[in-house]
């Protein structure tokens, strides 16, 4: 019965009936009666003194129900946004914190910034009118440039943060790594730029507030990740309203990719105004305010030097980053490039010493915060990266020399010098596959029939190491994160046999709706059709951490799996009982209670329907019903890994790059959904490939405006920009939760920016270039090529 | 959006006395420009005249040596036909990489000529064939309707009514499109009609323009070999994010070379 | 200053009062309520938007209600049969799994349709990913679309739609 959607299985997706349809519901589709509408206006500016904000010709527009400011908010004594991770500083010091108003108080300090709410009858009428609102606003020198931002004389942004340093962190011991540097045989030298992106979810940001009168009741529709945890923000820290008395509800949510895991000013604002307006107020974002106030992703300047013996064996690392906060902390900005980066450095390989110093810089530009991978695509950039270039420096193969500094399978567990322990692994037979996959024996033949039809051909290796579905809490904690790690669920049985999942992770397109339903039709073997999964409403669902750093199903799936144990425990117990057989005597098949070496048996759903009417029921050892719920806490993190291999052409006459192949091999532990693993990887693919190749949010040092602020200038990834996808995958099961499962929805994103640009690096290498800045653009690609053959066109 | 007021006229004529008299009234042909500017509130028309009831001032013709195409011609509608694609393929080619299909399905080739954005593509093409612009008022050549950053020799409420384009013995529009917008980063149509070869470029300067040096080493010498030392100067040339003006003046000499392979293929 | 249209939307006769400014899609989410059809940018660049207007793809977006008066609109709510039984194209998403958040899904049913019914159920995969300029994901990485698409050309032609 569920061979065919239990896991491993190809099961077509349960959610999607409603999107194929047009009765998908997003935040923005919902309708609310009486509401109005908000509008925000923003600042000009990069870095300004307000001296007024005159709104009154502004309120008397049509349609104009209410205006807030800044003074109103702090009026009101609205809190500031948050950071929830605390990172102390390499001499123990908790990072610099510098305040977050909601709405610009006296200072606005990046393009974009909230500066006045409009709230109106409707869209336009409250656009009109924050037209109609003066600022009078004093400009301050303003600072967008990364590389700049922590000189001497570079412009203040906080007084909170002097130099504009938020901390100055470090992981490992300099003096061993310094030791390991001074016996190599060569050492390898890196300069990059992780360059800044902007995570561009399909569907914009969205919020709809209502305040119930009657009841003193909030209800905050949100694209939302992680609705719990945004309530538990807005109430514990920002706006004050109980717990009990904020619904927040995350509907059908169109892409994520972090950006929807924080507290924004936004969604904070509709909420605090709906109970002042007393009518449900509405705000969705247009593209171009995703654009300047989504919180951005990567941005880093990075120096690393890899040593290594004779044989190529790594002996240390160093690495020094300097990691862009923007203006404000978001709310997991602190943890990025310190816990989710510098402990990756190790990759997959045996370097026994590394070294990481980090400092975090405010710039006058949108504040930054996780993007799919957060920190692991940073840091696996720097690795695979160095890596290749040792390989080039030593005349290596690229693949041999990975080879031989793998963690060997038999060293699992494996405790790296960057404070993780690998859980499980297995990495020769990955690459292995990948090169045959992408049939790497051949390459220098189809190199050479490039060279013929004047294209320059590369190969490029990523071999990624993640750490994602982050756990143990305790551990978390002490590291300073503020929430814990662990996942809820809660098996709901009805009478009739069916069952709702209510979970705390959410989907925004990981397919929730479907895998969990898989675990629970193999587990319970119940029908998937008689199963539902309800997740997005903090009034219906148990409190859940949501869903990011790919952990729904490591974390959520767990919890999921220990729910369904205690409904087989329970029925057991029941079924026991209907068969007067010994509770120790029943097993629990296929769905159905049995009395081993007897053909007594009891199904499941007789179990289930006898617990709801329990006329025949042992009432005083057994409560009736069966509703059961579980809070999983992960006891270590999961570890996928995998290999990626790019093959590129380069035009050297435009600088154009095409990929030409593109394999990528993945270990996720078990697999519940193939199809569905799939289709993560290849989103995660063509993302690394848009940070690559593509995309790049760049503000203008002069002006601070943001000049890729839409699709006319930021380059998202198309349908012929990329090719189609050769995927294979190994299994190594996760040894510490039940299910086996590592997480699958950033392992894309983390390899591919360092597979495309070692693949363009061996690509121009025979014509003299040694670096290409990512994104290698045509332009960038071009210059590279110009650079190192000036006398050549 | 500023509210306006619409008008859709039956005739030229009403559409002409509806943008007469009125200080900010904006004639409108597929809106694929238009509509995006007002939406951003860059423009603030009090009307807009929809240029779209007008039957006859759509549709393609073969008159003689000419393919006369009316203002309101869709893009997807030239990329389609068959009379351009027998009398000037180059044409119908450039009219299919403009923008993406539905944007094809709306625009237009009046709007897109009058608009002249130094990185569309039809300009190049109307240059390079020495097309002739018909308005309500008279004929433009294409050599002194090109005046500059959107600017053309259209003054106040003429409308473009239709493009007289000659045949081409031989010609290609070979086109580097700008990564994000797919706008011609560079655009090269190179033409041989009976008045001779002309070599326009749009996407790299202010505003579309001529290589006389190309054209005159084509005249000799129709191959890409002819033009490849021909180099033009990155002065004056746009320089943004995407590509510096030395960039943009190297790809014209590349895409000039391309066309004329295309060309003669 | 508001005017009256009409036009027919999936074989309804619809009509409403609007403003010269209310965009088609504005005219079909806020004022028909029907909320299949997207809205992902401001530029004319995504494709979220995108419906039929005379059997054309067009963005939504990008033209004025007005403009479609007396139009025949065909929307993602108007293709299904029935709950069971969905447009060729619409059950090649769901077999080929090419939709994941499903934001962008209705733009691409829409110019996925178009576009196999110009090419007269005729398509390569370097066509198909040419002809998606104009419509953005940002979850599938395109490979499930495309394959989607090149499932449905041939099983829309069968199927006569
Ligand atoms: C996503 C997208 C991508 C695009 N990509 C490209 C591209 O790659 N290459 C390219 O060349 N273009 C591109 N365009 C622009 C597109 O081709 C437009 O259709 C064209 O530039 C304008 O034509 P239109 O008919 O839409 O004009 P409209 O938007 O209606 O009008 C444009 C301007 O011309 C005026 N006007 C309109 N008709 C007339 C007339 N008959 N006489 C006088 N003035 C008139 C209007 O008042 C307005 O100022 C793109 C547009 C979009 C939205
Ligand atoms: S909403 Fe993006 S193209 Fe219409
Ligand atoms: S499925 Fe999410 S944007 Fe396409």
């Amino acid at each position: 019965m569920t061979a065919q959607t239990g896991i491993g299985a190809r099961v077509k997706r349960k959610e999607d009936q409603r999107f194929l349809t047009g009765t998908g519901r997003y935040v923005d589709d919902l309708p609310l009666a009486r509401a109005t509408y908000a509008h925000f206006l923003r600042s000009p500016h990069a870095h300004a003194k307000i001296k007024s904000i005159d709104t009154s010709a502004a309120a008397k527009m049509p349609g104009v129900v209410a205006i807030f400011t800044g003074k109103d908010t702090a009026d009101a004594k609205v809190g500031g946004l948050i950071c929830g991770w605390v990172v102390k500083d390499k001499h123990g010091q908790p990072h610099k914190a510098p305040p977050h108003p909601v709405m610009a108080l006296d200072t606005v300090r990046y393009v974009g910034d909230t500066v006045a709410m409009v709230v109106a009858n409707s869209h336009d009428e409250a656009k009109d009118a924050a037209e109609a609102i003066k600022v009078d606003y004093e400009m301050l020198p303003a600072n967008v440039d990364l590389a700049t931002a922590l000189d001497k004389g570079a412009p203040q942004i906080h007084a909170e943060a002097p130099g504009n340093l938020i901390y100055d962190w470090e992981l490992g011991v300099k003096a061993d790594v310094d030791a390991a540097f001074a016996k190599a045989a060569h050492v390898t030298k890196l300069d990059l730029v992780n360059n800044r992106l902007i995570p561009n979810a399909m569907e914009p940001r969205a919020a709809a507030a209502e305040y119930d009168k009657g009841t003193g009741n909030y209800t905050l529709w949100s694209t939302s990740q992680n609705p719990h945890v945004l309530r538990l923000i807005l109430s514990a820290f920002v706006l004050g309203i109980p717990e009990h008395k904020l619904r927040v509800i995350a509907p059908d949510v169109g892409g994520g990719f972090g950006s929807k895991i924080f507290c924004y000013n936004e969604e904070t604002m509709v909420t605090w105004a709906a109970s002042r307006v007393g009518r449900p107020i509405k705000w969705t974002a247009e593209r171009s305010e995703s654009f300047q106030t989504d919180a951005h992703g990567r941005d880093h300047v990075t120096h690393a030097e890899l040593a290594l013996d004779k044989d190529g064996k790594f002996l240390g690392l160093k690495v020094e980053t300097i990691a862009n906060m923007g203006a404000y902390l978001s709310t997991f900005s602190t943890a990025v490039p310190t816990y989710l980066y510098a402990t990756l450095l190790a990759g997959q390989y045996t370097t026994p010493v590394i070294y990481a110093n980090v400092k975090a810089a405010l710039t006058n530009t949108a504040p930054v915060d996780a993007y799919r991978g957060a920190g692991r695509p940073e840091a696996t950039f720097v690795i695979e990266s160095i890596v290749s270039k040792a390989a080039k420096e030593l005349k290596m193969d690229p693949a041999e020399l990975r080879r031989k500094n793998f963690i060997p399978a038999n060293a699992f567990p494996y405790q790296t010098p960057v404070a993780l322990q690998y859980d499980s692994g297995n990495y020769p037979p990955i690459i292995d596959e990948a090169i045959k996959i992408a049939d790497y024996k051949g390459f220098e033949a189809r190199r050479a029939e490039a060279k013929s039809r004047g294209k320059l051909r590369g190969i490029g290796f990523s071999s990624y190491i993640e750490a994602c579905g982050l756990g143990p809490s305790r551990v978390i904690g002490q590291l300073g994160g503020g929430v814990g790690q662990w996942e809820s669920a809660e098996l709901r049985f009805n009478p009739t046999g069916n069952v709702q999942i209510l979970t705390g992770a959410h989907s925004h397109g990981q397919s929730h709706e479907t895998t969990f339903a898989q675990v629970v039709s193999d587990k319970l073997g119940v029908p998937i059709e008689n199963i539902e999964v309800v997740h997005g409403d903090t009034a219906t669902t148990p409190f859940g951490m949501g869903s990011y750093g790919s952990r729904s199903l490591a974390v959520g799936g767990s919890a999921i799996v220990k729910a369904a144990d205690k409904i087989i425990a329970k029925g057991k117990k029941i079924a026991a009982h209907l068969m007067e057989a010994s509770v120790a005597d029943v097993v629990f098949e296929g769905g159905t209670f049995k009395v081993a070496g007897t053909d007594k048996a009891v199904p499941l759903g007789q179990a289930v329907f006898a617990a709801y009417v329990p006329h025949n029921y042992p009432l005083e050892e057994l409560e009736p019903g069966m509703d059961e719920n579980a809070f999983y806490d992960p006891s270590n993190f999961v570890y996928p890994a995998g290999t990626q291999i790019c093959e590129v052409e380069v035009d050297p006459d435009t600088g154009e790059v095409e990929i030409v192949n593109f394999t990528a091999v993945d270990d996720f532990g078990n697999i519940v959904n193939p199809m569905i693993v799939e289709g993560q990887v290849h989103g995660g693919i063509v993302q690394g490939v848009g940070q690559a190749l593509l995309e790049n949010a760049v503000y203008d040092k002069e002006t601070g405006q943001l000049v890729s602020g839409s699709y006319m200038d930021y380059t998202m990834p198309r349908a012929d920009d990329v090719p189609s996808f050769k995927l294979g995958n190994k299994v190594t099961p996760c040894p510490h939760n039940p299910l086996g499962v590592k997480g699958c929805g950033e392992a894309g994103a983390i390899a591919a920016p360092a597979a495309v640009m070692n693949a363009v690096h061996d690509a121009l290498a025979p014509v003299g270039v040694s670096h290409v800045p990512m994104p290698a653009t045509p332009l960038n690609v071009w210059q590279a090529i110009h650079g190192a053959r000036p006398a050549a066109e | 959006m500023y509210d306006f007021h619409y008008h859709r006229p039956k005739t030229l004529a009403d559409a002409v006395n509806l943008l007469k008299g009125k200080d900010e009234a904006r004639p409108m042909s597929g809106g694929m420009t238009l509509i995006p500017t007002l939406k951003q509130r860059l423009a603030k028309p009090s009307d807009v005249v929809d240029l779209g009831g007008i039957k006859d001032l759509a549709g393609i013709k073969v008159e003689g040596n000419n393919v006369v195409i009316g203002g309101m011609t869709r893009h997807a509608d030239v990329a389609s036909s068959a009379d351009v694609k027998s009398a000037i393929p180059a044409l119908a080619h450039l009219a299919g990489h403009i923008g993406d299909p539905a944007v094809r399905n709306r625009g237009t080739i009046g709007g897109s000529v009058a608009n002249n954005d130094p990185a569309a593509d039809y300009p190049a093409a109307v240059l390079a064939l020495g097309a002739t612009i018909t308005t309500n008022t008279g004929k433009h050549a294409a050599d002194s309707f090109f005046k500059g950053l959107f600017e053309t020799a259209l003054s106040d409420g003429e409308l473009i009514t239709s493009i007289s384009f000659p045949k081409a013995e031989k010609a290609a529009y070979m086109k580097f499109p700008n990564p994000a917008s797919r706008y011609a980063m560079v655009g090269v149509f190179v033409a041989k009609t009976a008045a001779g070869v002309r070599v326009a470029v749009t996407g790299a300067g202010p505003s579309v323009f001529r290589v006389k040096a190309m054209e005159d080493a084509l005249a000799k010498n129709f191959s890409s070999a002819a033009i490849k030392d021909i180099k033009i100067p990155a002065d004056g040339l746009n320089s943004d994010i995407h590509a510096s003006a030395e960039y943009r003046a190297h790809l014209v000499n590349v895409m000039a070379r391309r066309a004329v392979d295309a060309a003669t293929k | 200053m508001t005017i009256p249209v009409a036009m027919t939307v999936n074989g309804k006769p619809v009509s409403g009062k609007v403003e010269a400014r209310t965009l088609l899609v504005q005219f079909l989410r806020e004022h028909l309520g029907m909320t299949g059809t997207h809205v992902g940018c401001d530029t004319s660049q995504c494709g979220a938007c995108v419906v039929h207007v005379d059997g054309k793809s067009v963005k939504s977006c990008t033209i004025l209600a007005v403009q479609a008066e007396g139009a025949k609109v065909t929307t993602i709510e108007g293709l299904a049969e029935s709950a069971e039984k969905l447009h060729p194209m619409q059950e090649a998403f769901r077999e080929n799994h090419a939709l994941q958040c499903g934001f962008c899904t209705p733009g691409m049913v829409m110019s996925a349709i178009d576009m196999v019914k110009r090419h007269n159920y005729q398509l390569d995969e370097a066509t198909v990913r040419r002809e998606l300029e104009g419509n953005l994901c940002r979850c599938t990485g395109y490979h499930n679309i495309v394959k989607a698409i090149l499932a449905a050309a041939p099983a829309m032609k069968s199927a006569g739609v």
